[in-house]
């Protein structure tokens, strides 16, 4: 079996939505998202607001290390990447 | 139970019921969450709805919905801007919804104000939302800029009550707008405003107005009130022209103000020393109430906080029932207040609730 990345929404969602834990064959961090509005529509708008930008109180951490990139969502993700998408400490 | 209220705050939605002629916390929803504005059930295009507006710090502006008055809740799609136009002409106000800050149901249809300056319109019970264009496209928009937020905002929505198709939205800071066809065009309606805050030349601008709050008296519609950052004001000619009422003792400073839904020259306003000291006069919070359409005031003051105040009401935060005698007032560290009797007595119903940002019967 092929690597996949994985990607883990902080359970400070759960009390919201719906946080599928995704393993994904996936090359960047926006299609890692993409796999898991794809189990869970209405997850994407907690993450990301409506012009498809990363919402300015969520971060994302690849490998322990933030994205660099918030519009394009575009960081490289290893085979073996791990994603945790987690509230930011600015949001209060 | 007698009668209901919703209390939005910082920290939930705190439901009030009143009976023996007190009003007390029946219930808490979405505790701990920030609650931006309330829509209690009523008529409108799903009877019995009601929507909370949640503003969450990290995850979003969201809406909630009920069927059954609170029992249960359910997500809706909350307004959404449409994609950005690459070079949108308006520099430095992203399409991006900040937070749902009016909502108001009449004629079938349920109208959304927001920041960054947005109206939204439901037809279907807020089961989906239409940004309204021509508002958000009108070239004045790039006139506008924030009041209390980093992007302006639209926090006052009056239908009128009898003709469909007819709105006023207040914005800050972007002055009053009206359409009378069903929002396909919209007028500047701040003629006789002026704003002390802005440069020479530029006080009398309509578009760049501050209303912290616009209401409409429901039996006598041509009338409205405004509480703006500098003043009062007051239109009798469904806000064709305005003009500033000078004579309010305390201050003329505040952000709240109802009016009597059968009294059109009966207006409550709760008035903060000014802009740069944002609490009551001398530490003591009151009431200014005028029945002669602003001619003169009475400052109530009975049973509210003599001393040591520094309680602020903020737009939304000050309500009166149906029949014009009852009122609560909500303060931004937690007070609540009510009247029986138009104003003259006050009772405390709660000293330590969240930061209140709206007070809504029904």
């Amino acid at each position: 079996m092929a690597c996949m990345a994985r990607i883990v929404f902080t359970q400070q969602l759960r009390r919201f939505t719906e946080t599928p834990e995704v393993n994904a064959p996936v090359a960047t961090l926006r299609a890692a998202l993409d796999a898991a509005f794809a189990l869970n529509p209405r997850l994407r708008g907690y993450v990301l607001d409506e012009q498809g930008h990363m919402r300015a109180n969520v971060v994302a951490f690849i490998d322990g290390r933030r994205c660099t990139d918030r519009i394009r969502l575009d960081d490289a993700l290893a085979p073996d990447s791990q994603v945790h998408v987690l509230q930011a400490l600015s949001g209060g | 139970m007698e009668q209901r209220a919703w209390i939005a705050t910082r920290k939930g939605l705190f439901e009030m019921h009143r009976s023996r002629g007190a009003w007390d916390i029946a219930r808490v929803h979405f505790l701990g969450e920030p609650v931006s504005m309330v829509l209690p059930p009523g008529p409108g295009s799903s009877p019995g709805r009601m929507l909370a507006a949640l503003s969450l710090g990290h995850f979003g502006a969201k809406l909630q919905a009920s069927d059954d008055a609170g029992a249960s809740w359910h997500e809706l799609p909350a307004p959404a801007y449409p994609p950005q136009p690459e070079g949108a002409p308006v520099a430095g106000v992203e399409w991006k919804l900040r937070q749902v800050w009016s909502l108001e149901a009449a004629h079938g249809s349920i109208w959304a104000g927001t920041l960054p300056g947005g109206l939204f319109r439901s037809n279907d019970g807020a089961e989906s939302w239409q940004l309204v264009e021509p508002l958000w496209n009108q070239p004045g928009r790039a006139e506008w800029f924030g009041g209390g937020y980093d992007v302006p905002g639209i926090h006052s929505i009056c239908p009128h009550p009898t003709r469909a198709g007819e709105l006023l939205v207040g914005i800050s800071c972007g002055g009053a707008w009206m359409t009378c066809d069903d929002a396909a065009s919209w007028q500047l309606r701040a003629d006789g405003m002026h704003a002390a805050y802005m440069p020479p030349g530029q006080a009398e601008n309509p578009n760049t107005q501050d209303p912290h709050r616009i209401v409409r008296c429901a039996a006598q519609p041509d009338v409205l009130w405004c509480q703006h950052h500098n003043g009062i004001w007051r239109s009798t000619d469904n806000a064709v022209s305005w003009h500033e009422i000078t004579n309010v003792p305390l201050a003329n400073f505040g952000f709240a103000v109802v009016v009597h839904p059968a009294h059109a020259d009966t207006a409550w306003f709760a008035p903060g020393v000014a802009d740069q000291q944002r609490v009551p006069v001398d530490g003591a919070l009151v009431v200014n109430r005028t029945r002669d359409g602003g001619k003169s005031f009475e400052t109530l003051r009975t049973g509210l906080p003599h001393q040591d105040c520094y309680d602020l009401i903020y737009r939304h935060g000050l309500a009166v029932d149906d029949t014009g005698h009852r009122l609560l007032m909500g303060s931004t560290t937690g007070g609540l207040w009510a009247s029986d009797d138009g104003g003259d007595r006050w009772t405390t119903v709660a000293a330590h609730l969240p930061p209140i940002y709206a007070v809504r019967m029904g």
